[in-house]
């Protein structure tokens, strides 16, 4: 199998050109004849009718939201009467002043890093695998990825099961083993626990990419080291490891994106942000004091924070897409 | 071809069956916990085989949980998303892509600008914005005078016919997931690629936009349709946060929240024998979607984010 075809969609395209997203990427900093088909429609009425929806629904959903996030931010909400009184920074000088907000930030990033790098390794390890055994190839990657269909929330389900101090099997062998686990009462085994199980969740999306990004590796390099002497695992550190590093980052990025925006379900099913706030993540949090105890203000001004975390995370995704086409072989 | 190793191989095979192992390991206990009695469920050491009782199991936490009707929303959700965001999207990508017209630009970068934030980030105003989604035209017709002008000509209440609250209806649990320009920066991308001969073509065959559109941009976009759709379904499927948020009332539940109130809390019983056969239907759909159409889905994972 040629190596591009591997992560190739198909679709008929005859001259998919080699670089789409440089080309894009270039394209959305040019003038307004980029991203333009050269041969194309001159119906401009055609084509507002054709983005109306897409606009019409980001409006709604998504301009008039982040912009009312922003100016909440700035306000201080009375209870009662409902107006709403400038105080500038006053939010952000309370939020970050808070030590709870602090522990909050402390936690998730490092939640984040662990989830990350293990995620990271444990996919890579398996990736490493399935390149070289060619016998139930298939039925390996069907397995590991079958938890890509679980949503997050069921994930903390079952794991929330497992490691239940009173019911869960492998509670009990820990228990067994002399270890008092409770991660009702214990910060640290809640947030392990939290950790386990969102690194299982996330491991398939991993390994899917890497598994693609091993096999893109073209056999006539491998084959060179071979001569050379090179066996498997010196193989797999000195050639296709550094030729899949663009994809490595790539994982990264969307890792933490992962571990910071999406793992709200686990931590939901599982703990509650508990005990004594061990596993409220910032994404958490925001809905905690915005729909639990109605600090608005305060919310908004977590809301804005984010954004600025998630828009530094995107342009990090975006150059980790164009690193990725530029390595590509 | 280079070498092979035997050893490495005999390695690989146990990394991997290790790997499959932890995998498997979760839904192995759960499928035991859901086959027992509640009695069984929480003896200790905890059972090893499974017990006869999971149909029963299974039975027993539909009935409870009214999953007929949450199964019908979730369905309805998920459609509502894929077939909502593909339409949105495919249109929109055509529009900038195939047509020369004014701010062409300036609509771009509003599409693209939405990729930066996700919806977590905006929890609470998205949630106001569906709670009151007449808000904003409310605003804007009495800061332009519509609404006295009309009050006052007409008699007509604009305020209270503007009031629109899409909490607890299936038009607040799929727009606001709809709201994302990823699918349509996946088809410019797509379009970016089509050979500019075959429309050419179309033109000189007389063909309009629309005409090629459907005879030939359709038909060549199929697989990525197809790709996008398994991967849309996951999406709408496993929402978790915003059902949480936007339904209030169980009639509107999607699955996915019905579970969550099967799950044992502090006080009560702990039936987690009933919980555990839940979440095997519950993550029935999207499990059965990877494994026939797993060929699919990872091309169009790894795909979408070129």
């Amino acid at each position: 199998m040629p190596a591009s075809e591997a992560i190739d969609i198909g679709g008929g395209a005859v001259t998919r050109p080699r670089y789409p997203l440089r080309r894009s990427l270039g394209s959305l900093a040019g003038s307004s004849e980029v991203g333009l088909k050269a041969s194309h429609f001159r119906r401009p009425w055609l084509a507002v009718g054709l983005l109306a929806p897409q606009l019409l629904i980001l409006l709604f959903f998504f301009f008039i939201p982040t912009y009312k996030a922003l100016s909440l931010a700035f306000v201080q909400v009375d209870p009662f009467g409902g107006t709403m009184i400038f105080v500038g920074l006053d939010n952000f000088t309370t939020l970050f002043s808070s030590p709870e907000y602090r522990d909050s930030a402390i936690l998730t990033l490092w939640f984040s890093f662990v989830q990350c790098f293990a995620t990271l390794f444990i996919a890579g390890l398996l990736a490493f695998a399935t390149d070289v055994v060619i016998r139930g190839r298939a039925i390996y990657k069907g397995v590991i990825l079958l938890p890509y269909a679980i949503a997050p929330a069921i994930s903390g389900v079952l794991w929330a099961f497992l490691f239940n101090p009173v019911v869960g099997p492998l509670a009990h062998m820990l228990q067994d083993l002399g270890y008092a686990w409770d991660p009702n009462r214990r910060p640290f085994d809640a947030l392990l626990l939290v950790s386990v199980a969102a690194i299982w969740k996330h491991i398939c999306y991993d390994y899917i990419f890497l598994v693609a990004a091993f096999l893109a590796v073209p056999a006539s390099v491998i084959e060179a080291a071979a001569i050379d002497g090179a066996r498997p695992v010196r193989r797999f550190l000195t050639v296709t490891l550094p030729m899949a590093a663009p994809t490595i980052f790539f994982l990264v990025v969307m890792n933490f994106v992962y571990g910071l925006f999406e793992t709200f379900g686990i931590i939901d099913t599982i703990t509650h942000g508990g005990p004594a706030g061990s596993t409220n993540t910032l994404v958490y949090k925001v809905y905690q004091d915005g729909f639990r105890q109605l600090d608005l203000g305060s919310s908004a001004a977590q809301s804005v924070v984010l954004m600025v975390i998630a828009v530094v995370f995107t342009i990090l995704q975006f150059r980790s897409l164009e690193r990725k086409v530029n390595y590509q072989v | 071809m280079v070498e092979r190793h035997i050893g490495l191989s005999i390695f690989c095979h146990i990394v991997l069956l290790i790997g499959a192992a932890i995998v498997c390991m979760p839904l192995y206990f759960a499928f035991v916990a859901g086959s027992l009695t509640i009695g069984e469920v929480q003896q200790v050491p905890f059972p090893l085989v499974p017990g006869p009782h999971f149909v029963e199991n299974t039975v027993a936490a539909w009935k409870e949980g009214g999953f007929g009707q949450l199964y019908i929303n979730s369905f309805i959700v998920t459609a509502g998303i894929v077939i909502g965001k593909l339409a949105v999207s495919i249109i929109a990508g055509f529009a900038v892509t195939y047509f020369r017209f004014p701010f062409r630009m300036t609509a771009f970068w509003l599409i693209f600008i939405s990729l930066m934030l996700p919806v977590e980030v905006r929890i609470i105003p998205t949630y106001e914005a569906v709670a009151d989604a007449g808000g904003p035209l409310r605003s804007l017709f009495s800061a332009i005078g519509l609404t006295d002008f009309l009050a006052n000509t007409t008699g007509y209440q604009l305020e209270t016919a503007l009031q629109w609250n899409m909490i607890n209806s299936y038009g607040g649990l799929i727009l606001p997931l709809i709201a994302s320009a990823s699918a349509t920066f996946l088809f410019r991308q797509f379009f970016l690629t089509v050979p500019d001969e075959l429309c050419e073509a179309a033109k000189l065959d007389g063909a309009g936009p629309m005409k090629f559109f459907r005879d030939v941009l359709l038909p060549l976009s199929k697989s990525n349709i197809a790709a996008l759709s398994i991967i849309l379904f996951l999406y709408g499927w496993n929402q978790y946060l915003w059902p949480l948020l936007f339904t209030t009332e169980k009639s509107m539940y999607t699955a996915m929240i019905g579970l969550k109130d099967l799950i044992p809390v502090a006080d009560a019983q702990p039936a987690w024998n009933i919980a555990m056969a839940a979440s095997f239907f519950v993550m029935a759909p999207p499990a059965l979607v990877i494994l026939l159409m797993q060929r699919w889905f990872t091309k169009g994972l790894v795909d979408s984010s070129k």
